[in-house]
């Protein structure tokens, strides 16, 4: 493995000014479990490795109904879904967040390095969007937000500029109506990068007949995870009808390639299937059901 | 040339101190420089679960940790797990239901059935079987290693 | 505790193993957990290129690097010979042996080692890999066996001439060797057909993926002795291959076995040892070698990837006629796939009257391939056992009725003519179907059952025993076999039979070459068959000579007593000519030093009574047509085990082998680009099963004794791989209605076949 330097930064600004100075050389450490592999095999070599596990502002995990949840970039998937009341309210996130492999992995893996990765083949990211989810990023120039649909620009590429650390992530609080669900297809139960991913949500009419809206986001069909245009969908019947049309134009949007973990067909096909099921169990939860 | 870092952590209820490089996952220093060869290497990328160790209460694969994130913290391995005359539970019952065969993949899934009872005391068999889906077994077919777990528990519920 | 088998005091109960609180405890010593003063730690430098030349390699910079000890090419080891080399289960030839330990003027895989160096840290030691200058003309790789059949594909060996039909042709190429088994005329028999079905079925390349790399650290001492430890099947083997490569006497090598992590017949070649010993002997020091997982898979033997034409024909009442098949398997870099085996195999679970195997050996750039669990077999059944389903379904039968017309029996002759001794192929059919699981109706959509069976011959081949007899009447038993899988405790409790004494006063122990006698792999489902068949006898021994002991205390001028006069029953001596005198094991033990001195037992075998292994499995499937994803909803094996010694074990075989084979059907493949390079060398994308993707696996032990064992012991590891992809195959096909024909059966196949396919 290359030799790297360590550093346990304490501070947002210790992070920031660090990560200036050595542009790439640096590289932030959260969970460890896409950087320490990638340093290993070569892929990465940074001259410093920035620990941001010990800064406060990225260990942020709080949620109110009111003002939604606030996710540091550094907080563990297990520690997320481990938290009985954010499990609760977001279960279309939970069912993103106890898939980043195994239980070693969302034992040390977090939603914050997830989305910084930038794999088109992310598992939180679909989620997130599907969530309105917003990254917070501080930089030498202060702070600004992102929302995380902009986030990623292209496989392992994404908006952050020389210097700037993803602080965490805001979720709003979910609406009233609201209900939402992350599911990917992998050839074994488990520990598989995922062929696709596709987080989904609506915000259904009160008494939970109408769409008043909805979101889809894919993963693994792209360069970067993309949203679908469901703007046709709103005002419709929350029926098999709407969400086969959500299907379609998920197959639609999917710009697929073939690689060793699936084929253009398949992830084509696969995006219509996961966008079915998925709005299925979204709108399964904004009305109500488990 | 990096600066090696001291680093003095708790492991099995010791302190702990060593010098490492920064560059050395958990998993090597263990090995390597503190003798604790009990955590094995199958495939350094996350992917297998022979590494699993116990950091701060929490079940990890000590090859994605370096060893210079463990300052202050409490790392649990399977030297640990054994009381000191009698082996825990979950080892008398691999044993018993010869849960185990080449035995490689036997720490990690003791260390990671210990954490699964120690959060889920009664898990159901799919429960097991998804919290163990991180540690491969090539020999088992894991049928007699969920048995061995959910006796385990039973045990362990019984004399709690 | 369970109860022991009928007519036994030990065997069929289920103690703890000897090695038990050493493996669940993290004590137990594997071969990387090996650590001696002064260790210098080594790594291989391996080509980039599936095919190419070796123009130059400069090693200087890699010299010069602080910490680096040692560096070695192929230059420092002695041009091999091209001769063959006795080797584990089979011989190879010594100039490839050598050359895929270190490559000589070509590189014929990724992978291939061409140089490797001995450092103060593994760090230092892979940056000196990055400072190891090679100058390669790269070739055009061949990458698939069909291919490498042909007449213009690139050739791997300038000198590789085909054989056929044992005769040595002067045919140039790829094809190392073309080989028939014919029984009775199948042209002759096809004509009696009422129903014909053929087929052209195809498998990947597949890993035993044991857990635990391969490792190996290797002092050669100061006096000229080559010490080696390392995780084997065989340290024998590594002791004869390593001092063939090395070129030196095999008495001054030393191989002491470590625990193992797993092997299934990929930890009997020899890689790392000959590079370790070199950089010892370079460096002054002792060298550790261990491969990461991706070495793993791009230098270390899978087994063949294959493309299998079969046909079968039969009458309407069932009877098959005649049955035709030509297996193509790849070899990888080097002679030597198991075709042979396969062909041995493919039909073998039934008497056709007329039988026709053709098998070509090929060559092409992929690692060496190495035996992994009954080698052969299982891409043979896969074919045999589709089509048998595909025949049942076309007669208007049930699967496992086709079989039981078929299903051979003792007396009936396999493709290579040599007839069965008493196997037990029937009763795995019959139990089948009387089973709960089959009888138990299957409903739903998207949901199949499905059915195969598969032999797997096994071996006999040597193995050595001593037992030394302690004062407190305990004994240790000194044994060559590596435990991979709780043989300790099967061949003790073998031992512990046969001198009538309790298990737990047996102490096995497996020991280095230098002290035991010479032993064979772990491997071949010999080693409770073999070493227990050692152990028997060495009990044996032990038992009359301990008579003698007896009848020397009891002997007077007035009452002679010789050993004859002495019968041992239950743990007691006696006097047959006078009842009154006895002695128990446990007295004799302790007074051995009264008697006549250490009382130590030995034995060596050559078993020739080997025993087959049948199975037969039943598989319950679910397929989501969205998706092709297949989930399991219950399996079922039975299995002929001979004698069961210790079920548990015997259950965990059955159970381990059926996982591996359900993942060499649904998922598991070597996937390579258009350059020979694998693309998916780790588990992330090499897909074993976990513990989520299995129900838990129902086994179903039948014993039909074997005669050749005096226990009746038959080998029971290497079957249970052989039927399950064709089970699972044939589940899928009841499951979508189309016939899946190319392994792995993974959900982008099958969601392909449901959506194009016929």
């Amino acid at each position: 493995m290359h030799a790297f330097d360590y550093v346990a930064a304490q501070t947002v600004q210790e992070a920031v000014s660090l990560l200036a100075e050595k542009g790439d050389a640096a590289r932030v450490l959260a969970g460890g479990t896409d950087l320490i592999v990638q340093v290993r095999e070569g892929r990465r070599s940074p001259d410093l490795i920035i620990d941001v596990k010990h800064i406060p502002d990225t260990n942020v995990l709080s949620y109110s109904p009111q003002s939604g949840l606030t996710l540091g970039a550094a907080v563990p998937c297990h520690r997320i879904y481990g938290d009985a009341t954010i499990a609760a309210a977001y279960p279309g996130l939970v069912d993103a967040f106890s898939l980043v492999g195994g239980m070693q992995i969302q034992g040390r893996g977090t939603v914050g390095g997830n989305l910084c990765n930038s794999s088109p083949a992310a598992d939180t990211i679909p989620a997130l969007i599907a969530h309105s989810a917003v990254a917070v990023i501080a930089g030498p120039s202060g702070t600004r937000e992102v929302a995380v649909e902009d986030f990623c620009t292209g496989p392992g590429r994404n908006v952050l500029q020389n210097g700037e650390l993803l602080v965490s992530l805001k979720i709003p609080a979910p609406a009233t109506g609201f209900g939402a669900c992350y599911l990917r297809f992998i050839p074994r139960n488990e520990m598989d990068i995922a062929v696709v991913g596709t987080g989904s949500s609506v915000v259904l009419s009160a008494d939970g007949s109408t769409i008043i809206s909805a979101l889809v986001a894919l993963g693994a069909v792209g360069p970067t995870p993309i949203t679908v245009d469901t703007s046709a969908l709103a005002g419709q019947p929350a029926n098999e009808v709407t969400i086969n049309t959500a299907a379609e134009a998920s197959i639609a949007a999917a710009s697929p390639i073939s690689d060793m973990r699936g084929t253009v067909e398949q992830r084509r096909h696969l995006s219509g299937v996961l966008t079915r099921r998925t709005l299925q169990k979204a709108i399964a939860r904004a009305q109500g059901e488990a | 040339m990096s600066q090696k870092q001291m680093v003095t952590t708790t492991i099995n209820g010791e302190e702990t101190t060593f010098i490492c490089e920064p560059r050395q996952s958990l998993l090597e220093v263990l090995r390597e420089d503190l003798g604790l060869t009990g955590t094995k290497e199958g495939c350094s990328n996350g992917n297998c679960g022979a590494c699993s160790v116990i950091l701060d209460g929490v079940l990890v694969d000590s090859c994605l940790v370096l060893a210079v994130e463990t300052a202050g913290r409490t790392v649990g391995t399977i030297e640990g797990v054994a009381g000191p005359a009698a082996l825990h539970p979950l080892q008398q019952k691999f044993l018993e239901h010869a849960a185990l065969q080449c035995g490689i993949c036997t720490p990690g899934l003791i260390i990671s059935a210990k954490a699964l009872l120690e959060k889920n005391p009664h898990p159901t068999e799919h429960e097991a079987r998804l919290w163990l889906a991180g540690n491969l077994c090539r020999c088992t077919g894991y049928d007699k290693i969920i048995r061995a777990v959910l006796d385990a528990a039973e045990t362990m519920g019984a004399s709690a | 505790m369970a109860e022991a088998t009928a007519g036994y005091k030990v065997i069929g109960t289920r103690p703890l193993r000897p090695d038990g609180a050493d493996k669940v405890t993290g004590r137990a010593v594997y071969g990387g957990d090996v650590r001696m003063t002064g260790m210098l730690h080594g790594k291989i430098l391996r080509s980039p290129h599936a095919h190419a030349r070796i123009k130059s390699i400069d090693t200087s910079r890699a010299e010069a690097l602080p910490g680096v000890k040692a560096v070695m090419t192929a230059q420092d080891l002695p041009e091999p010979e091209d001769r063959m080399a006795a080797a584990g289960e089979v011989a190879v030839n010594l100039k490839y042996l050598a050359c895929n330990v270190m490559a000589r003027d070509k590189v014929l895989y990724k992978g291939h080692a061409v140089a490797a160096v001995a450092a103060t840290s593994i760090h230092i030691a892979e940056e000196a890999m990055g400072l190891i200058e090679v100058e390669y003309e790269v070739l055009p790789p061949v990458m698939d066996v069909l291919e490498a059949m042909q007449d213009d594909a690139p050739i791997l060996h300038d000198d590789l001439k085909m054989m056929e039909f044992g005769q040595q042709t002067d045919k140039h190429g790829n094809i190392a060797n073309h080989f028939q088994f014919k029984l009775g005329e199948p042209a002759e028999g096809f004509k009696e057909a009422d129903v014909i079905i053929e087929r052209e079925l195809n498998t990947a390349t597949v890993h035993q993926g044991y857990i635990e790399p391969h490792n190996a650290t290797v002092l050669w001492n100061e006096d000229g002795h080559v010490n080696i430890w390392t995780s084997t099947q065989g340290q024998f083997v590594v002791q004869k291959q390593t001092s063939e490569v090395l070129g030196i006497p095999v008495s001054d090598v030393t191989v002491t076995p470590c625990e193992i992590g797993g092997g299934f017949g990929g930890k009997i070649p020899v890689y790392l040892e000959p590079v370790a010993a070199i950089l010892s002997k370079k460096s002054g020091k002792p060298v550790k070698l261990i491969m990461s997982r991706i070495e793993e898979f791009d230098a270390t033997g899978p087994t063949p990837g294959s493309n299998m034409w079969i046909k079968i024909g039969a009458k309407n009442d069932g009877k098959v006629v005649a049955a035709e098949a030509v297996l193509k398997f790849e070899a990888g870099a080097y002679p030597g796939s198991p075709v042979t085996a396969a062909a041995m195999c493919i039909f073998a679970p039934y008497a056709f009257p007329n039988m026709q195997v053709d098998g070509y050996d090929v060559v092409l750039n992929k690692p060496k391939t190495a035996a992994y669990r009954a080698p052969g077999a299982t891409n043979a059944a896969y074919a045999a056992e589709t089509l048998m389903d595909e025949l049942a379904e076309r007669l208007g039968m049930d699967p496992l009725e086709l079989r039981q017309i078929n299903g051979t029996k003792e007396g009936e002759r396999q493709v290579t003519g040599v007839a069965f001794p008493r196997i037990g192929y029937m009763e795995t059919v019959h139990a089948a179907l009387e089973h709960e699981h089959y009888a138990t109706p299957l409903t739903g959509p998207n949901r199949g059952r499905g059915v195969a069976s598969g032999f797997w011959f096994n071996v006999g081949f040597q193995s050595s025993v001593v037992i030394n007899v302690n004062s407190d009447g305990t004994v240790n038993l000194i044994e060559g076999s590596t435990d991979i899988g709780g043989t300790r405790a099967s061949i003790a409790m073998q031992a512990a039979e046969a001198l009538e004494i309790p298990y737990e006063d047996v102490k096995p122990r497996v020991v280095n070459t230098d002290s035991i006698g010479y032993t064979d792999v772990t491997g071949g489902s010999r080693t409770t068959f073999a070493t227990g068949y050692a152990a028997h006898d060495a009990a044996l021994d032990v038992i009359a000579q301990m008579k003698g002991r007896c009848a020397g205390r009891w002997n007077s001028e007035e009452a002679p007593v010789t050993a004859d006069d002495v019968d041992y029953s239950g743990g007691t001596f006696i006097n047959k000519k006078n009842a009154e005198q006895t002695m128990s094991f446990k007295e004799v033990a302790g007074t051995l030093a009264r008697t006549g001195g250490p009382l130590t037992g030995s034995a060596t075998v050559q078993p020739r009574g080997v025993g087959g292994a049948f199975a037969t499995h039943v598989v319950d499937v679910e397929v989501d047509p969205d998706t092709g994803k297949v989930q399991i909803l219950r399996y079922t094996a039975t299995q002929d085990v001979g004698t069961a010694i210790h079920p548990s074990y015997v259950e965990g075989q059955i159970q381990g082998g059926a996982v591996q084979g359900i993942g060499w059907a649904l998922n598991e493949e070597f996937i390579y680009n258009d350059d020979g390079n694998m693309v998916n060398a780790s588990f992330l994308d090499y897909r074993m099963p976990t513990s989520l993707d299995l129900p838990m696996i129902d086994t179903v032990l039948i014993e039909v004794p074997n005669p050749g064992h005096p226990y009746g012991v038959r080998g029971v590891g290497e079957v249970p791989i052989v039927p399950p992809p064709a089970a699972l195959a044939n589940a899928i096909y009841r499951a979508i209605g189309k016939r899946m024909t190319n392994l792995p059966m993974s959900p982008s196949a099958i969601l392909n076949k449901i959506n194009n396919g016929d």
